[in-house]
């Protein structure tokens, strides 16, 4: 998703501005004359001027192109879904992981996701069965990270 | 480095357990070498993980075997897709490309492997003489001297990213305010929380790593899932044969791209990438034959080769040293050294000197490894190649998943990754280079704790950058650094037509 440089610099003075209004509540440290807000202060003020310096660069060059603009690849709809399936997949795992726990929700994006992405069943059901398995034993087994059991609690071990 | 401190090190290399880590690392990266859109950044992001589990010396030496064998197995696809491995191999893709087109592919597969172990030799010998004695020098550095470097590395790592300049600044400041977020500074005020306890502690630069380098790359890599790949035929017998006689014909290429590439990997921000290109560019400028570069040519392909190896090593020096990163790679092993008790800083090859050697060791065991595995990888391309994406990726992604969640055992890591691969792929979609953006995540802490206790001690006068001998030296040299282009620039434009 290609954005104008104009935009996107507009966008930066915004983000500059916000922080800049932010950092005013920022106490002073007592004593010095560099407290809390003297660093993303700095950092806002950059922001801004080199965001300014981006949209004056576009206006300079009278620049005609689109205000954003959609890759090739969003005009096909097996990427879009492919794309589509990684962000909410991801959102699905933090929303859902704890409740279902890591076991389910794992096999389940595996087999969607290589599914999406052109896998035959043959391939995407051991690979995904196989593949959590491998995960679970490596870390939750090997190097103790507490993955979630959720809803097979009562059968972990 | 006394005797003791020697076989100490030794001891802690050729440890059975290291010695399967090595292995099974390398094993590792050159499969996320050899499959394009995996990079060696992403092969480290991915370990970490799995080494924060480990203890200090077999997880450093993962990181280093993987990365090793991904620089060099990124030339295999260059040479049978058309297609780089890493972004490493990029400056030289079209070339090996042409080579195996016709016929030369066991030539350039040969040459990628030859120099590249050449190359990383190269890198690791200065690292190791250059490491101990630049600490020698830092152990006298103050706050004031180490507020210079920052910057110095920061300045470096814009104005040697790709594209545009400004665009690189816009990145570096993304990541310093990213960096600002949270208790860790040295007011201990909470900036950026809103309250949320998750943000207190500052983000969590692995979770944002495995993000920007992995799963912006996923993306990426889905998005164009439905174009096949197609290989190119190649007859690969004899790697090796022929590069004795490169060798001899090519001496100050190799040469110069290992010495290039080491210093480009010892600036900040700039790796193994960027020191391709510029080893890709010197070659040809300074070839009696630029006319055959592009068309099938392998001197540029030896000297870049051994470039991108170099630069691997040479990125160590600072990271070691002054704990400032000198790629993207190292910038995510300095949070290893912290975690694992290995604080970088001048002091590290005398409180830690076994283990420091030992790392040395392992630089030279991993590319001297590469030879007969690197073989194994060519000779396996094919298979390896054929590997099926479909399932590859989703199994990756989950990777990642497990990965953010386990380093502080909290969902709020995943949430964390998903947003910064979003915005890592929407700024390189948009010129954005995102090396900057991590320089300024590792060194913002660093930069604001040094300015605000060298301000401490001056009482506040600005002036104090000036007044040691070695600071003022520093200050001058970043100032001459970070005025340059603005001085270029308004020279061309008053020598310009009028």
């Amino acid at each position: 998703m290609k954005f104008n440089d104009a935009l996107i610099g507009a966008a930066l003075v915004a983000l500059g501005a916000v922080v800049l209004w932010h950092i005013q509540g920022f106490p002073p440290m007592p004593g010095q004359k560099y407290g809390p807000a003297w660093f993303p202060g700095l950092i806002a003020i950059g922001l801004m001027i080199c965001g300014a310096l981006l949209v004056a660069a576009r206006l300079r060059a009278a620049d005609s192109r689109p205000l954003f603009a959609l890759p090739q690849w969003t005009r096909r709809a097996r990427p879009v879904a492919s794309v589509a399936s990684v962000i909410a997949g991801l959102l699905l795992y933090v929303a859902a992981a704890d409740r279902l726990g890591f076991h389910f929700t794992a096999a389940a994006l595996l087999l969607a996701w290589s599914r999406l992405l052109g896998a035959s069943w043959r391939l995407a059901v051991p690979v995904s069965l196989a593949a959590t398995v491998v995960i679970h034993l490596a870390f939750y087994k090997l190097l103790k990270v507490p993955l979630p059991w959720g809803l097979l609690e009562r059968f972990a071990f | 480095m006394t005797l003791a401190v020697l076989s100490q090190a030794l001891a802690l290399v050729f440890d059975p357990y290291v010695l399967w880590v090595i292995v099974a690392s390398a094993a590792f990266g050159l499969f996320v070498g050899a499959i394009p859109g995996l990079t060696a950044t992403m092969a480290t992001a991915l370990l970490v993980p799995v080494t924060f589990f480990m203890p200090p010396v077999p997880a450093i030496a993962a990181i280093v075997t993987a990365t090793a064998m991904a620089i060099f197995a990124g030339d295999i696809p260059s040479c049978l897709l058309r297609m780089p491995g890493t972004p490493a191999s990029a400056a030289y893709t079209d070339e090996a490309y042409a080579m195996t087109k016709q016929g030369q592919g066991e030539v350039a597969l040969g040459a990628g492997l030859v120099f590249s172990v050449i190359g990383g030799l190269f890198g690791t010998a200065v690292l190791i003489a250059a490491a101990p004695a630049l600490a020698e020098v830092a152990l006298k550095f103050s706050s004031f001297e180490y507020f210079w470097l920052v910057i110095l590395g920061l300045s470096s790592a814009v104005f040697l990213a790709l594209g545009d300049p400004l665009k690189g600044v816009v990145s570096l400041l993304l990541g310093l305010l990213v960096s600002a977020v949270g208790l860790d500074n040295p007011a201990a005020f909470p900036r950026f929380t809103f309250g949320n306890a998750e943000l207190a502690g500052g983000l969590t630069l692995i979770p944002i790593m495995i993000g920007m380098f992995a799963v912006s790359e996923i993306i990426r890599n889905v998005a164009s899932m439905d174009q096949p790949w197609e290989m190119a035929q190649a007859n690969i017998g004899n790697v090796f044969k022929g590069m004795w006689r490169l060798t001899k014909k090519y001496p100050l290429q190799i040469l110069r791209g290992s010495t290039l590439g080491t210093a480009i990997g010892a600036l900040p921000g700039a790796g193994a990438d960027i020191a391709a290109w510029m080893s890709y560019a010197v070659s040809k400028k300074f070839s009696r034959e630029p006319e055959k570069f592009g068309k099938g040519h392998v001197e540029g392909i030896v000297e870049a080769g051994a470039s991108n190896n170099s630069a691997l090593a040479g990125a160590w020096i600072p990271a070691l040293v002054f704990g400032i990163p000198g790629d993207s790679i190292t910038a995510i092993v300095i949070g290893v050294l912290y975690i694992k008790g290995l604080n970088p800083g001048p002091t590290i090859f005398m409180e830690k000197a076994p283990e420091m050697y030992a790392i040395f060791f392992v630089f030279i065991l991993a590319n001297l490894a590469m030879i007969p595995l690197g073989v194994a990888a060519i000779k396996g391309a094919k298979q390896l190649l054929r590997a099926p994406r479909q399932v590859l990726m989703p199994v990756i992604l989950l990777f990642c998943i497990v990965g953010s969640f386990a380093i502080n055992n909290s969902l709020f890591g995943v949430l964390l990754m998903l947003v910064f691969g979003l915005i890592a792929y929407f700024m390189e979609e948009n010129g954005f280079p995102v090396a900057p953006a991590i320089l300024g995540m590792v060194l913002g802490a660093m930069l604001e704790e040094h300015f605000i206790s060298s301000m401490i001690k001056a009482d506040g006068r600005l002036l104090a950058f000036f007044e040691r001998p070695i600071a003022a030296g520093l200050g001058v040299l970043t100032l001459a650094v970070l005025t340059w282009p603005l001085a270029r620039a308004w020279l061309q434009r008053n020598e310009g037509p009028r």
